[in-house]
């Protein structure tokens, strides 16, 4: 039986056991796919492969397809570039910055958060490849050893730190992924027969559930933690530096480092909800992923996008205040030039909508939560628009300015990471196990009513 | 011992037990079963050894590679005997002349390889001295265009099928000797050998009579000359000596008679410097913003129909005699007769009117300002117009009433480029004989039954005299690239004269030119200067008669004829306006259309509306706003009896109440394809004989369709930015370095100019040369001979009208063109009058506007925010201020491009050579005769690559390569880019600043130190390319 604090909520409710946990968790690796999770994959696939046929074109034809001009040269590729890293930094930091400040409510999400980090990073890797010219090249931004002499890559260039810093968080974040995974591998293993129990057991690395196993496992995750927690924030900061350290105004802003960060957390956060949401309900995972849990995502949203407002009010008052006529002239462009919209629609979706969580009652509601979470997503996105495309638009020479109109392919391209994420997730929900079991086990608190009953 | 000897011993349990099976094969060498050999064996009764199976596997490999690869299909074919002065990777220059029609460039050919690449000015002509025009730039590309005509044409029952040149000429000849009446129709002939050939041609063929006519008609003017001086010329013109410059609608920068000779003269009068401190006052009323009035300091609009009566006016204010008209009440028109009354001798008034009335009126007002004699010269002729407008109206009416059996057009074609073409069309029927010498399938030459399809100049020998006593040569710097023949050389055929027409030009020359002087050396210098002219006037006067028209044989006297004024008064009072009135006009890049098949020309943006790839209606800002008309609506324009169906392109600068049409759109240029816009020439007017390109009673209607227009620069107005710096004269005078922003950067220390701030402590040395250029904004006209010229020498592609609709042209150098808006401060004080706020009223130009134009290219930082960002270093600083471009490393983010404060840089978005279904219109890099066009010497770029200006580094390296071989430092102006080289004004000075003596280090830093300005100064990026302000003589 539950005991219940009297201070805090349980984290887990319905009186679940440990047996009920991998009950709970493993019956969805181990059962028949559902028709639902057949219909999405479905989806997913078909996306998917729409999508691969507009990049396969894009690469064969050339980036002419685009809609990207002599005065734009980045739109759409570097806007869901910098949204996809953005949604990344939601799982890293429930894993592990909530780790080391021992927020016992993120077991229960960290799992899911994580995976969805890994797969918005490659979808932003998907970017960094697609925008470029010449693709088959890609690794020459690599300080590979090479025959031509003493021929380096240019480290002023932020976009090689940006290589480093995202091959550095892809990397980590799969390990520290993986690593959280192994004891529930395990668990698996041994409930699973034949050809199951021999991936499974190969997956878990020999876990033999021993104390010393879980002295290393423990280690080793505080360790991870460690090493991942300053990419929460060096992540974002460098992809903000291939803007800031520009001459662009508009791009070219101090304040961009902190700013990012928080965009990111606040897009992760949101986007993270919108998966959970899906995911309890389907699953019936209602106990595991509660109430506390939707209201606690909440609160970081509310946090974060107001953080985000500030960082847009202060750009403009910089504009302003610094005397800096291009700047000026970019910010009042931003807002009341040709692109007013997307700006219209940043601020709304991502300053505006989040303030509706200062009311207890709208935090926990989860329709509320749901439509939000969908709706930051979408202001997270105009957000890189608006800064990548009215800065390039309207910069200095007026005989340059152009506008950005989108083609099919900018849409196609886009969509092949729609399809890559949820195929990637869809397989994660039904093969690995959602729920981080081992951690959830800790935090049940049903070994002490045990002991009582003996 | 014996126990010793006993001891047994063994190897294995199976030899100590004795084993049968072990026994039998222990004595053998290799006792364990090998199955070698019956392997071996069954090998070899298959036949096969394993040296036959590695053979077998060699071929196999081999065989497989081979088939594998593609053999490539080289289209090199190596030199037997390698010609003399073909010196592989070494250009060779040949001096020729460039001729369409009336227009006229000496030039310099570069061919490589032997073949011509690139078209430079020929600086010993005293006319173009070494100034080319975009069109003259472009001419190079139409050489190999696949669209000419490849072989001769016959065709007496439609249609044309291609011919031999012998069944061919005697059919001619027979044809021909059977006609009583012969015509031969052409555009003016500048070439005087020419003129002898048609001469042989007379009189072999007595009843043959030449017609000639312009498409763009100066006959205006001839016509005046001769009844006012009794010479059907035009003068020489000299806008050099003039202080007070006039133009009635004369485009004379861009395409009036000789824009290359008048841009140069006139840009004199313009340019400023410590040395120079005057320069001239420029007014112009026009009805469409030309190249010229966008240059002018005051400009007026004025509508077709008052143009008479402007002249008229301005006539009363200056001429003795007065005219009894209403005279136009207009402030500018007051002071302008003030200013040309205090300026006589040292002023010039042209019109470009074809009314013979108004030209007497321009004359007059010229004769009683003294200006002839000092800025306009009878004696020294131009004959770059000779056509007879009313001779060519004769013409066709002969054609229709069946009176001609013959006709021969050369180098013309009436059924487009007449108002009365389609006149002609149809009775050209009825013609017997008609014989086209057009070098393609043009509207008029489809209509023939012969073509005999002339030389490119390119290919011919021939000669031009565009002015008395200057005589040039053309000279064929490639074998003829498709089966065509001399026009001159069938027609001496055809005048049973079987010399070549090389032989006949040279004994032409030294009998009737040289006096003496050397062939070799006119045929170096591709230019004869008489210098004997006085001692032989009347020889020479007797030549030029000769090579005038029949019709002006009668003048004699030189004695100035009276004119009748009253008839002048009656022309003026005929004008009547109408609700539309329209302007016809010509562009500078497509002229009256005879290259509208370059796909240079087509995609050079239009010098004042920046569009490309089309022909539009130019409307008035207001009236369109009045009528809700958007730019890109369709209408339909009807005047004369005859319509276009054009987009409306909305125009600042455009007089109110009228519209403007180009001329030379709507070409068919290979029998079928009509290339873009419509023909605007049937829309001109044909009152009494005379071609007008001002009309009135036009009619304008709705057509409900919508055609986007492909423009280059879509933003009009500088936004009151700093990029382009300018003052008046007035205030120049005070203070040299009036309209000059200085931005300075608020540090800790105090306020400091934005390069004392600095991250990095010291420069990098640039300790042999510093390249840098400086470009003077009141010497640039704006008129795009440079863009043409940077694009044939640095391969750009043409991207076609729908990538320059999305913004993608690869122009490495552009000419950005800001308009005023009535909402710039007007303020002299450079801190009010940059920055304002206004923003919305600001990108909004003036009605009619002040226009400014600034040439565009790379800016070579020093500081370069390009290289810092690319992360593969594909961009990078040279030692000698050059920024590069490593093609080969760059792999596209384009990152460079977005940091680039001036949008300077171009991303090959496609593969833009060998991609004819993608870029049909890039013939340069898609057809096997266009690619011959390339220069060698520059990569052609793959897709995916950034590429940008690089200050024409495979020049800089052939010079420092020339002057290292020579063992002696590079000299100035032996380097000299595309752009600079292509200059009609020399606005472009490029060298090293790190020679004191150099041109560039004068005009920079001694001449012009106080005009100099980089543009965004303030971002401390540090351009090696530098402009002087611009100063206006308001």
């Amino acid at each position: 039986m539950q005991v219940t604090s009297p201070v805090r909520p349980p984290l887990v409710t319905g009186g679940k056991k440990a047996a009920d946990v991998t009950n709970d968790i493993c019956k969805q690796v181990e059962g028949k796919p559902t028709k639902v999770w057949l219909v999405a994959m479905g989806i997913s696939l078909i996306t998917l492969a729409f999508g691969a046929y507009c990049l396969g074109t894009l690469w064969w034809e050339g980036l002419g397809l685009w809609g990207l001009n002599k005065t734009i040269g980045w739109s759409w590729d570097i806007t869901n570039f910098v949204w996809w890293v953005g949604i990344g930094h939601a799982g890293t930091l429930i894993s592990a910055i909530l780790l080391l400040f021992r927020q016992k409510w993120r077991t229960s999400i960290n799992r899911a958060a994580e995976a969805m980090t890994i797969f918005a990073v490659l979808c932003a890797a998907t970017f960094i490849l697609a925008h470029m010219g010449r693709p088959w090249l890609a690794h020459w931004a690599l300080p590979l050893p090479n025959t031509y002499g003493s021929l380096w890559v240019n480290f002023n260039s932020a976009l090689v730190w940006d290589v480093f810093a995202i091959s550095t968080y892809l990397t980590v974040s799969i390990v520290f992924w993986y690593v959280g995974l192994i004891p529930d591998f395990a668990t698996i293993r041994e409930r699973a027969t034949g050809v199951r129990r021999v991936i499974y057991g190969m997956l878990s690395f020999g876990w033999t559930g021993k104390a010393k196993d879980w002295s290393r496992f423990e280690a080793v995750s505080l360790v991870l933690a460690g090493l991942s927690t300053p990419l929460v924030l060096s992540v974002h900061t460098i992809v903000s530096m291939d803007f800031a350290t520009s001459i662009i105004p508009g791009w070219h802003t101090t304040i961009f480092p902190p700013y990012f960060v928080a965009g990111a957390i606040f897009s992760g956060f949101a986007m993270v909800q919108t998966l959970m949401l899906i995911t309890r309900v389907v699953y019936k995972l209602e106990d595991y992923i509660t109430l506390e849990h939707i209201e606690s995502m909440n609160k970081i949203i509310l946090l974060t996008g107001s953080i985000v407002g500030i960082a847009y009010i202060t750009e403009f008052f910089i504009a302003a205040y610094s005397g800096a006529p291009y700047e000026k002239f970019t910010f009042i462009n931003r807002a009341f030039g040709p692109y007013w919209w997307a700006y219209a629609a940043m601020m709304s979706c991502n300053v505006i909508s989040p303030q509706f969580f200062w009311f207890k009652k709208l935090r926990r509601n989860l329709v509320l939560s749901f439509i939000l979470s969908i709706v930051v997503n979408i202001g997270m996105w105009f957000e890189r628009f608006v800064i990548i495309c009215t800065s390039l638009n309207r910069d200095f020479l007026p005989s340059s300015w152009a506008m950005f109109y989108p083609t099919f392919y900018d849409i196609g391209v886009y969509m092949f990471t729609f399809g890559f994420f949820f195929t990637c997730f869809l397989l994660f929900a039904k093969y690995f196990p959602v729920i981080n079991m081992a951690e959830v086990k800790t935090i049940i608190k049903s070994s002490s009513g045990n002991k009582e009953s003996h | 011992m014996s126990k010793e000897n006993t001891k047994i011993y063994w190897k294995g349990i199976e030899e100590l037990s004795g084993d049968p099976d072990f026994l039998k094969n222990a004595s053998n060498e290799f006792p364990e079963y090998v199955p070698l050999k019956e392997q071996q064996g069954d090998y070899i009764s298959e036949g096969t050894s394993r040296r036959d199976f590695l053979k077998m596997l060699g071929f196999g490999l081999g065989a497989v590679t081979l088939a594998a690869c593609e053999a490539p299909v080289k289209k090199a074919i190596p030199y037997l005997n390698k010609p003399e002065e073909i010196e592989p990777g070494i250009a060779n220059y040949y001096a020729s002349t460039y001729v369409d029609g009336g227009d006229f460039c000496s030039v310099l050919v570069k061919t490589r390889e032997g073949r011509p690449i690139k078209i430079e000015g020929n600086s010993l002509c005293p006319i173009s001295k070494g100034g080319t025009t975009a069109r003259v730039q472009a001419s190079v590309l139409s050489l190999y265009d696949s669209t000419r005509l490849q072989s001769f044409y016959k065709g007496k029952d439609k249609p044309l099928q291609p011919s031999e040149y012998d069944a061919f000429d005697t059919e001619i000849i027979n044809a021909l000797s059977l006609a009583s009446n012969i015509r031969i129709v052409s555009q003016t002939i500048l070439s005087p050998t020419t003129r002898a050939v048609i001469q042989k041609f007379k009189e072999k063929y007595t009843s043959t009579e030449h017609v000639v006519y312009d498409a763009s008609s100066a006959y205006g003017i001839l016509q005046a000359n001769k009844l006012m001086f009794g010479k059907y010329v035009i003068p020489s013109y000299d806008f050099s000596k003039a202080d007070v410059i006039v133009s009635f609608g004369a485009d004379f920068l861009g395409t009036w008679i000789s824009p290359v000779e008048y841009a140069r003269q006139y840009v004199s009068t313009r340019r400023l410097g410590k040395s120079k401190k005057t320069m001239s006052k420029h007014y112009q009323f026009e009805t469409n913003l030309s190249l010229t009035g966008s240059n002018a300091d005051i400009r007026v609009p004025i509508k077709p129909s008052e143009e008479a009566l402007y002249v008229a006016t301005l006539y009363n204010a200056i001429a003795a005699n007065k005219l009894n008209i209403e005279e136009k009440k207009n402030d500018v028109l007051k002071k302008v007769a003030d200013l040309l009354n205090a300026n006589k001798g040292r002023s010039i008034v042209v019109c470009g009117s074809n009314d013979v009335n108004v030209q007497l009126m321009i004359n007059e007002i010229n004769r009683a300002l003294g200006n002839y004699g000092t800025t306009i010269d009878l004696n020294q002729p131009s004959y770059q117009r000779q056509g007879d407008d009313e001779r060519m109206n004769k013409f066709i009416d002969e054609v229709k009433s069946k009176a001609v059996d013959a006709v021969i057009f050369y180098g013309a074609n009436p059924v487009y480029d007449h108002p009365r073409g389609a006149e002609l069309a149809e009775a050209l029927k009825s013609v017997k004989v008609k014989i086209s010498f057009n070098e393609r399938m043009d509207e008029t030459t489809s209509l023939c039954d012969y073509v005999a399809p002339d030389h490119h100049y390119l290919e011919s020998w021939g000669d031009a005299m565009p002015k008395k006593g200057i005589y040039t040569l053309m000279q064929p710097t490639i074998n003829p690239v498709y089966k065509s023949r001399s026009a001159q050389e069938s027609l001496l055929k055809w005048a049973g004269i079987n010399t070549d027409y090389y032989s006949f030009l040279s004994n032409y020359w030294k009998s009737s030119i040289l006096n003496g002087a050397s062939w070799e050396k006119s045929l170096h210098d591709g230019v004869f200067v008489k210098t004997s002219e006085p001692t032989n006037e009347n020889n020479a006067d007797k030549k030029d008669k000769n090579n005038q028209n029949n019709n002006d044989a009668s003048d004699s006297t030189k004695t100035i004829e009276s004119v009748d004024w009253s008839k002048v008064e009656e022309a003026i009072k005929v004008y009547k306006t109408s609700e539309w009135e329209l302007k016809l006009y010509e562009k500078v890049g497509i002229g009256w259309g005879s290259q509208a098949a370059n796909p240079w020309l087509q995609e050079l943006p239009d010098p004042i509306s920046k569009a490309t790839w089309d022909n539009y209606i130019a409307v008035n800002m207001v009236d369109a706003q009045n009528r809700g008309w958007k730019q890109g609506d369709v209408k339909k324009l009807t005047a004369n009896g005859a319509s276009v169906t054009l987009p409306i392109l909305i125009q600042p600068g455009q007089t109110r109440g009228t519209v403007s049409v180009a001329i030379g759109y709507g070409r068919v240029i290979d029998g079928k394809r009509k290339v873009i816009g419509e023909n605007a020439f049937k829309l001109a007017d044909t009152k009494g004989g005379y071609v007008s390109f001002n009309v009135t009673d036009v009619k304008i209607e709705d057509t409900g369709d919508f055609r986007q227009l492909a423009q280059t620069q879509t933003h009009h107005t500088i936004m009151s930015r700093p990029i382009i710096q300018d003052a008046t004269f007035e205030d120049y005078l005070k203070n040299p370095s009036a309209g000059r922003f200085i931005p300075m950067i608020t540090t800790p220390d105090g306020k400091k100019k934005p390069k004392e701030v600095s991250l990095w402590e010291k420069e990098h040395d640039k300790p042999n040369h510093l390249w840098q250029m400086s470009i003077d904004l009141n010497a640039c006209i704006g008129c795009g001979a440079c863009v043409i010229s940077c694009q044939a020498e640095n391969n750009v592609p043409v991207v076609g009208r729908d990538e320059v609709l999305r913004r993608r042209e690869m122009h490495w150098i552009r000419i950005d063109r800001y308009y005023s808006s009535d909402a710039d401060s007007k303020s002299k004080d450079p801190q009010e009058k940059y920055f304002n706020t206004n923003y919305n009223e600001m990108e909004i130009p003036a009605e009619y506007p002040q226009v400014t134009f600034m040439p565009m290219m790379c800016q070579h930082c020093n500081h370069a925010p390009c290289e810092t960002v690319c992360p593969v270093a594909a961009t990078t600083h040279s030692s000698e201020g050059l920024n590069q471009m490593a093609y080969n490393r760059c792999f596209g983010t384009r990152y460079c491009a977005n940091n680039c404060p001036y949008k300077v840089r171009r991303f090959n978005w496609f593969k833009y050579f060998d991609n004819r279904e993608r870029f049909p219109e890039n013939i340069a890099m898609n057809t096997d005769m266009g690619r011959m066009v390339l220069n060698p010497d520059v990569t052609v770029r793959s897709r995916g690559v950034m590429e940008k200006c690089s200050m024409c580094v495979q020049r800089i390296q052939e010079g420092k390569l020339k002057a290292k071989k020579e063992k002696r430092p590079v000299k100035d102006g032996e380097i000299k880019t595309a752009c600079m080289s292509a200059c009609p004004t020399q606005c472009i000075i490029f060298g090293d600043i790190n020679d004191k003596e150099s041109a560039v280090y004068q005009e920079k830093r001694v001449e012009n130190a106080e005009r100099v300005y980089a543009v965004l100064e303030e971002l401390n990026v540090q351009p090696n390319v530098e402009y002087l302000t611009k100063i206006r003589n308001i």
